[in-house]
Formats: C-alpha cells, sequence, structure tokens
C-alpha cells in the first residue's frame, strides 16, 4: 500500500478551523492557507495533538505582502503539511511559535534577519548569520534589496559596511 | 619529486589550516594528505593547532563579512615571514558566490597570497605539489 | 564560579563553522551558546540569480561531505514542482551514488571521533579504506568529491558494465572490513566508557528540538525519508531502518556503523536490479507552482522548496541542512557532562570535530587552555580508563 496524507486528518482539520482553504499537490505534499491571526492555535494544534515535526519555515517576499511557509511533516505517512500564511508588508508581525516549540528558534530567527519579519514573543531575535557590523535594517532577501548592495563599501579592518 | 622529498625533510613545514567560508571538500582534502595513502607527514608536514607555531596558512574557502576579522586575526598571530597558500577554486576567486550580499572576495585583496591551488577540490598530489612548490621559492 | 570556554570559529571539518560558548562550572558543563554564519555563503540569496541547470552545482558547494544530498533534493523539489518522472535506471544510479556517499560520510566521521578520543589508529585505518571509494567516484563521475550525478529528470553520467565488477569488489572489500570495525569499536572496553551515557539526548528533547537522521534514531526518533517518503529506488530494494534507544554517543556511533552495512546491501541490490534504457527525460519547461524534495542525507533530511513563476530560474529556493536542526539540540545534550566529553558530544551529531583545535579557556582575561589542551583533556581521560582496564 502506498502511504499517503490522512483523509481523516484533513476532515478534522477543516472541522476544528473551518477558515483553513486546503490544496493537495500530490499525495505527499498538502498546501494550507490560513490567515495570520490563527497560525499560532493551528500550529500549536499540529504539533501538540497531531505530533506533526516541524521541518523549516520559509519566508517569501511577494506581491501581496510576505508570505511564511510552516513546512510540517507526519513521519508515519511521510506527508508535508505547508501552512502558507501572508503578513502585510506595512506590518510585519506575527506570533512566535518558539513558546512551545524550541526547534522555531533559529527558524524564526533565520527569517528575522533575513526579512525582517517581527516575531512576538520569541526570546531571543539576535542576528544568527550575518557579521555583526552588518546593518540589522538591510535584508537581503527582501525584493528591494537588490539596489542597495551594489552601493556597500567593506571596510578593510572590520570586514562591516564602510 | 626526489629533490621535493630532500626538502621537505630539510625544512619540515608546520603548517595551519584556516577555513573561512568553504564547503569542506578542500579541508577534507587537506586532512586526507595525513591518511596512509599520501601521509605528508613523512615530509615532516605538519598540521598544528595554533597559528603562533605555524610556517605556513592553508587557507580554503571563500572570505565572508563575518570571518574576515577572524582571518587578519589568524594571520597577524602567524610568525613572519609565513608562506600562504590558497587552496580551491574558491580561495582564488569567489566564483559562483560572487552575486552574493555577504561573500567579500578572495583572500588576496586582503593578505598576500604566494601560491594558488586552483581545483574544486583540487586532489591531493596538486596540494602537495604546491605546497612542495612554495617550498622551493624560499 | 561559572567561566566561559569559547569553541570556534575556526575548524577544518563541517558543514557551517560555528561558534560554541560553553558555560563552565568547575569540569561541568552547565550551558552552551551557539553562534553560527562564519560559514554564511547567502546560497538562498545567489540561486534566484541562476537557471534551473545551474543551481544544482551550485548547492552541491553548499557542503563538501554530503555533496549528492544537496542537488539530490533540489532536482526532486524541481521534478515534484514539473510532475516529471525520471527514466528507472536514472533512478537507480542516483540511489546508488547517494548511499555511496553515506559510508563515505559516515566513514569520515568515524575516524574523526576516534580521533577525539585519542585513538589515531582508528582515525588511519578507517580512512584507509575510505580512499578505494573515492577512487570509485572518480571512476565513475570524474571528480573525487562533487560529483554532479543529479540533473532535472534524470542523471548526467551512466554507469558502465565494466565498471559493475570494480564496485562490488570494493563493497566485499568493506563488507569485511566494517564488520571487523564494528566489532573493534564496540569491543573496546575503554571506547565504550567513554561513549557510553555520554551526551544523552533523550527522546523528547530529540522531538522537541525536532532533530533528523542518526541523530535521531540513536534517540529512539525512528524517522527516516528513505522509509517514510521513499523516493527513486528506494522502495523497490530491501533494507532495514537502524534505531537505538539511549540517545547517547555511543548510539549515534552504532547506528552509523550499522547504516553502512544497509548502504552495502541497497547498492547491491541496486546493481542486481538495475533496468537498461535512457538515463535521462527532457524537460523543457518548469511550470509555475511550487516543490518539496526531501533527501535522506548522512546526517538527516535535506529539505528543499523551490517555487517557479514560469521563468527559467527559481523565484524562491529554500534549503534546510540537516545540521541547522541537530545543532541547535546540542544545548541540552552537552549539559551536565564534564569539559572533556564536551568535545565528543558536540562531534557526536557530526557537525564539526576540528573546532576544538582552536579552543581557548580564558580566566579573568587571561589564556589558560587552549584547544590542543582540550584535545589532550579527552585523550588523557582515555588514558586513564585504559589504565584502569588493564589492571
Ligand atoms: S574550491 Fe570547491 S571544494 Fe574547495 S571549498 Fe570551494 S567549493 Fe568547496
Amino acid at each position: 500500500m502506498k502511504k499517503e496524507y490522512s483523509k481523516e486528518m484533513l476532515a478534522e482539520i477543516c472541522e476544528k478551523f473551518p477558515e483553513v482553504s486546503i490544496k493537495i499537490h500530490s499525495p505527499r505534499r498538502v498546501y494550507m492557507r490560513i490567515s495570520r491571526d490563527k497560525v499560532y492555535d493551528f500550529a500549536k494544534f499540529l504539533f501538540e495533538e497531531k505530533q506533526l515535526r516541524l521541518s523549516i519555515a520559509t519566508g517569501i517576499d511577494t506581491r501581496d505582502g510576505m508570505e511564511i511557509i510552516y513546512h510540517f511533516t507526519l513521519d508515519e505517512v511521510g506527508t508535508y503539511y505547508n501552512i502558507k500564511t501572508v503578513i502585510p508588508k506595512d506590518d510585519l508581525k506575527i506570533k512566535s511559535l518558539t513558546p512551545f516549540l524550541p526547534a522555531a528558534n533559529w527558524i524564526e530567527r533565520e527569517i528575522h534577519e533575513l526579512l525582517g519579519v517581527d516575531f512576538i514573543g520569541h526570546p531571543n531575535l539576535k542576528p544568527l548569520l550575518t557579521a555583526e557590523a552588518w546593518h540589522a535594517d538591510l535584508q537581503p532577501l527582501r525584493r528591494d534589496y537588490a539596489d542597495e548592495h551594489k552601493e556597500i563599501k567593506i571596510d578593510k579592518k572590520t570586514g562591516g559596511l564602510a | 619529486m626526489g629533490n621535493a622529498k630532500l626538502w621537505g625533510l630539510k625544512k619540515s613545514p608546520w603548517v595551519f589550516h584556516v577555513a573561512a567560508a568553504p564547503c569542506n571538500n578542500c579541508d577534507i582534502e587537506i586532512l586526507d594528505i595525513l591518511t596512509p595513502r599520501w601521509d605528508v607527514e613523512r615530509f615532516g608536514i605538519v598540521l598544528v593547532g595554533s597559528p603562533r607555531h605555524a610556517d605556513a596558512l592553508l587557507v580554503t574557502g571563500v572570505l565572508n563579512r563575518k570571518n574576515l576579522p577572524r582571518v587578519l586575526e589568524v594571520y597577524r598571530q602567524t610568525p613572519k615571514p609565513c608562506l600562504v597558500i590558497a587552496i580551491g577554486a574558491c580561495a582564488c576567486h569567489p566564483n559562483i558566490f560572487q552575486p552574493s550580499y555577504n561573500v567579500i572576495g578572495p583572500y588576496d585583496k586582503y593578505i598576500p597570497v604566494d601560491v594558488y591551488i586552483p581545483g574544486c577540490p583540487p586532489k591531493p598530489e596538486a596540494i602537495i605539489l604546491g605546497v612542495v612548490k612554495a617550498l622551493q621559492r624560499l | 564560579m561559572r567561566r566561559v570556554v569559547p569553541i570556534g570559529p575556526y575548524h577544518p571539518l563541517q558543514e557551517e563553522p560555528e561558534f560554541f560558548k560553553l558555560i563552565v562550572e568547575g569540569e561541568k558543563v552547565v550551558d552552551l551558546e551557539i553562534n553560527i554564519g562564519y560559514n554564511h555563503r547567502g546560497h538562498e540569496f545567489i540561486s534566484p540569480t541562476l537557471t534551473w541547470d545551474q543551481v544544482p552545482f551550485l548547492v552541491e558547494r553548499i557542503c563538501g561531505i554530503c555533496s549528492d544530498s544537496h542537488p539530490y533534493a533540489y532536482v526532486l523539489a524541481v521534478e515534484d514542482c514539473a510532475h516529471v518522472t525520471p527514466p528507472p535506471r536514472s533512478q537507480y544510479i542516483r540511489t546508488i551514488i547517494g548511499e555511496l556517499e553515506r559510508i563515505h560520510s559516515h566513514y569520515l566521521w568515524l575516524g574523526l571521533a576516534g580521533h577525539f578520543i585519542g585513538y589515531n589508529t582508528v582515525w588511519m585505518w578507517v580512512w584507509r579504506y575510505r580512499e578505494p571509494l573515492l577512487d570509485l567516484f572518480e571512476l565513475i563521475m570524474g571528480n573525487r568529491n562533487h560529483y554532479a550525478i543529479n540533473k532535472i529528470g534524470g542523471a548526467r553520467r551512466d554507469i558502465r558494465k565494466e565498471d559493475f565488477p570494480k564496485i562490488e569488489k570494493y563493497l566485499d572489500l568493506l563488507e569485511e572490513k566494517n564488520a571487523m570495525f564494528t566489532k573493534a569499536i564496540l569491543d573496546d572496553p575503554v571506547i565504550r566508557a567513554r561513549l557510553e551515557d555520554v551526551g544523552v539526548l533523550s527522546k523528547e528533547d530529540a522531538i522537541a528540538y525536532a532533530v533528523t537522521g542518526p541523530t535521531a534514531r540513536g534517540s529512539g526518533y525512528a524517522i527516516d525519508v528513505r522509509k517514510d517518503d521513499p523516493y527513486d529506488a528506494y522502495d523497490k530494494v530491501d533494507w532495514n531502518e537502524i534505531v537505538f534507544e539511549e540517545g547517547d554517543v555511543l548510539a549515534k556511533a552504532k547506528v552509523r556503523l550499522l547504516e553502512c552495512d544497509e548502504s552495502i546491501k541497497i547498492v547491491r541490490q541496486c546493481l542486481k536490479n538495475m533496468p537498461e534504457g535512457s538515463i535521462e527525460t527532457r524537460v523543457d519547461e518548469i511550470p509555475p507552482g511550487e516543490g518539496i524534495g526531501r533527501h535522506e542525507a548522512p546526517r538527516g533530511e535535506v529539505f528543499h522548496y523551490v517555487r517557479s513563476n514560469g521563468s527559467n530560474m527559481p523565484v524562491r529556493h529554500k534549503v534546510r541542512a540537516p545540521s541547522f536542526m541537530n545543532i541547535a539540540s546540542n544545548v541540552v545534550a552537552v549539559r551536565g557532562y564534564s569539559i572533556a566529553d564536551a568535545a565528543l558530544v558536540l562531534a557526536s551529531v557530526d557537525p564539526c570535530y576540528c573546532c576544538t583545535e582552536r579552543t581557548f579557556v580564558y580566566q579573568s582575561g587571561k589564556k589558560k587552555y587552549s584547544g590542543q589542551d582540550l584535545l589532550k583533556l579527552s585523550w588523557e581521560k582515555t588514558e586513564k580508563l585504559k589504565r584502569r582496564y588493564k589492571k
């Protein structure tokens, strides 16, 4: 028997969170869309009651806003449940998952650093990857970044921005 | 190679390995030359644990903003004159990593480099040859 | 009294040079701070500037030890996005290379772990038998590392018929030697004493920190992408998942050693069942959409996510390396153990070894231990144990 997503689980999700829209890409890849305020409860439900594992979260700068995809996986059936949410660009805030899910710690730090999303309730949002001398307001993965990049001068001593 | 062996035996260079932002392969090949098949210790080449004991620096990988100050510090601590041997295509030029925001260029922009050993990664034979050539220049 | 022991950031052997700050009380480690980014090259930034076919060469250079895993996961992601199935022969080829790479990576770890506890013989012997494997890679793909075998829609090179006996000959040699290593390591009372009950990561912590690979399987958390979400030829061959419950360094070492045996099994079956045929399908266009690819790398699950808008470059390409999750779990694994064990525990997730060579302990500004000393501490402990077992 080929393993795939469980229909019961999707039915349960639809019942508990009626606003979720579900798209089935292939038997082991399910994409779901949910509003920003519901993400925390939804992720908590998936992690604590359904024992899903948080693999990683992706941040994407799109035209409609900052999109965050939490990639959860259920290993018994080898399926990825991807939860998408869009944050408006003028209010880049979302509730952090770290308080109940330690694995989200570094993931959120990285997104904060490279895309500038604020995670409310995160214990430590210090930069993880970029240099100490890097400007905290320069987020390289944003769409508006490319032009600024060319003008950066390097200070030979510190290796940071001149 | 006969001459090279004599040189190596006579001089026994101690090398320190600086990995800036490599992909590891160059570093593995460096460790590889210590293992039985190549066994450079028979030439007296020893990998040491501190730059203060080193005669030569083996540098790999590209420089990025965060590790440049540390690499400069290591270079400062190495007793001069010292040899700097750039191992791998990355150390000679950032190549594929050039467009990145965090990569700031090849080593020779910041510290003097004596020998370049290109290859991704260079074969262990090439690394040994490079080190020997560097010694012959002395 | 609390002291800080910084480890790193430079060391020759790991995916991301990290900087560990051990906070110690006397001999005990009470906390750990991890600082990474010394190896940050911005792959996710570069990859949207390259075309779909160029990206495998970029992601290959994320990590040299598992230089097959990242391109593998990437091509699986693109194939998922474009709904392409590669021809069966290429699936077998990719599986074979993936498994051979696992053996090479586990041997690399084993050798260095031996070096850390002061058994240089283990290092030299293990690496000696790793060398013919690199020759095999050179024979099949033309380079000792960075194989470039994966291609969207297939494999880039074929394995020729006349190379099969050479691969089989090596597998026979390896099987014999692997049994020898397993026996030598598990029967040695000193190695056992050094590895047993050190750096225990409980199953709860493993789940909370979402660790993957041998780190998880050593803690009784049975996840393996090859079993859970089989791709390419993995569901056409017969093999076992290795899981141990203890969670200590010994369990992780056992997982890795026994996995090599499983890999040998997989490669043998693949060679036997490999179908004839072409090795690639033509993929002209990547339609708009998104795709996820996952591969079980030697260290755990590699995850790639790509998004396409129909052009010839990805819009977004997300890479998740297994060590990103595994390293964070060190914070709990190292707590409560002595400094002499710390090097080993940090190395047990297989992220970094030689960082210890550049360790300094500072006490009110003055240098107290160097990296060599930390290694020496570890070696001394082994010596002590050796003496005790001799009596
Ligand atoms: S030259 Fe190649 S093998 Fe060496 S560090 Fe760079 S990418 Fe890796």
